[in-house]
């Protein structure tokens, strides 16, 4: 009777066993695909289109983007990217890049605000300078430390906001971000999915955004990130560069701090 | 009006490798828009690389060719401040040529 209840469990933990390494060599087959992707990364077209765009002159009062403040200085740009987001007197609130961009785009090169927030993300027959100028900017703090500051009230706001919509159930699906990213090892089909509450998780989740994606043919951003991850929850459409938006973004970001930043990267 | 390509050539030994990033939408005439309509094919359909005026490389491709294609290869010959020429030409007849100067 115990010998054969012994052999049923070695069966069952030889199953068990052979189950857990075919999802490691999985997980291992996926991370070589972007180690091989990685060398020649579609990312680097939009970086340069984004470059180009920054000091071209244009819009109403046409002049380029060369002077707008990212946070460290007006055209201060290398290492930007990881003390984002941040408050901003001129614009008194708590701004992302995206949100930024826009800003600067307005304020700097007079275009409304409608144009500027027009097409965000790019698609198959439209391209977006936005994602662009995101890819390069970003691609100037690649090895730069995060350091995403906590020093104004409404940076303090924005994290706890962002804290909040983190743990917040709720759509036809009654589903939190922290219901997919809330415990290790989940997965969607064969992607494992970060846990954002350990630091190494936000740390080498947001560390690797913006990434071009390899089954869309186009470079994606965070607000982008944000936004299809919404859809995916059937939550409400995620308005680009709202409060909500920025306060999520603070929260991630900040979890992320004293991690190098390593994008533009290439995912799947 | 076709973008720029992004080109890197190293010369280690007596070997030049070349990596090559096009921007290029590659449809291949399969995939259907919002109306139901085929999206017409739109795809590179020669590339050629050239040292020095020497053709190194030459390639027909097709519709199975990935969107914005990355293209590497190695060739002999090559030395560092030589300069390497690449260029394409696609179905509608634009065409686009970059250069990039060996390192």
């Amino acid at each position: 009777m115990t010998g054969r209840r012994l052999r049923f469990g070695a069966i069952v933990l030889s199953f068990a066993a052979s189950w857990a390494l075919g999802q490691t060599s999985t997980v291992d087959e996926i991370a070589k695909y972007r180690a091989a992707l990685q060398e020649g990364n579609p990312a680097e077209l939009w970086e340069a289109r984004g470059e180009a765009l920054w000091k071209q002159a244009r819009g109403p009062k046409n002049v380029s983007l060369e002077r707008c403040d990212l946070g460290l200085g007006p055209g201060i740009v290398k290492g930007a990217y990881a003390q984002l987001p941040r408050y901003f007197p001129d614009a008194d609130r708590v701004q992302d890049l995206e949100t930024r961009l826009v800003w600067c785009v307005v304020s700097l090169q007079g275009f409304s605000e409608v144009d500027a927030r027009k097409g965000p993300f790019g698609g198959p027959d439209r391209k977006s300078d936005l994602e662009a100028l995101v890819a390069w900017i970003t691609s100037e703090s690649r090895g730069v430390k995060m350091n995403v500051p906590q020093s104004h009230p409404k940076e303090r706001e924005a994290y706890a906001v962002g804290e909040k919509i983190f743990y917040f159930r709720g759509g036809t699906h009654d589903f939190a971000c922290a219901t997919c990213h809330g415990e290790d090892a989940k997965r969607i089909r064969l992607q494992d999915l970060p846990n954002l509450t350990t630091p190494q998780g936000a740390q080498k989740a947001y560390t690797t955004w913006p990434a071009y994606r390899v089954s869309q043919g186009e470079l994606r951003t965070f607000q982008w990130r944000l936004n299809d991850c919404f859809r995916q929850q059937r939550f409400p459409e995620l308005v680009f560069t709202s409060d909500a938006s920025i306060a999520l973004t603070t929260f991630l970001a900040r979890n992320a701090n004293g991690a190098a930043f390593d994008a533009p990267s290439i995912k799947r | 009006m076709a973008e720029p390509m992004k080109i890197r050539a190293t010369t280690v030994g007596d070997s030049t490798e070349v990596k090559v990033l096009m921007n290029h939408e590659m449809e291949t005439g399969q995939r259907k828009d919002a109306q139901g309509n085929a999206v017409p094919a739109w795809f590179i359909q020669t590339v050629t690389a050239t040292h020095n005026g020497r053709t190194v490389l030459s390639a027909q491709w097709g519709t199975a060719i990935a969107k914005n294609p990355f293209l590497s290869f190695r060739f002999k010959g090559g030395a560092k401040g030589d300069k390497v020429q690449i260029a394409w030409t696609d179905n509608r007849g634009d065409k686009r040529t970059d250069e990039v100067v060996i390192s």
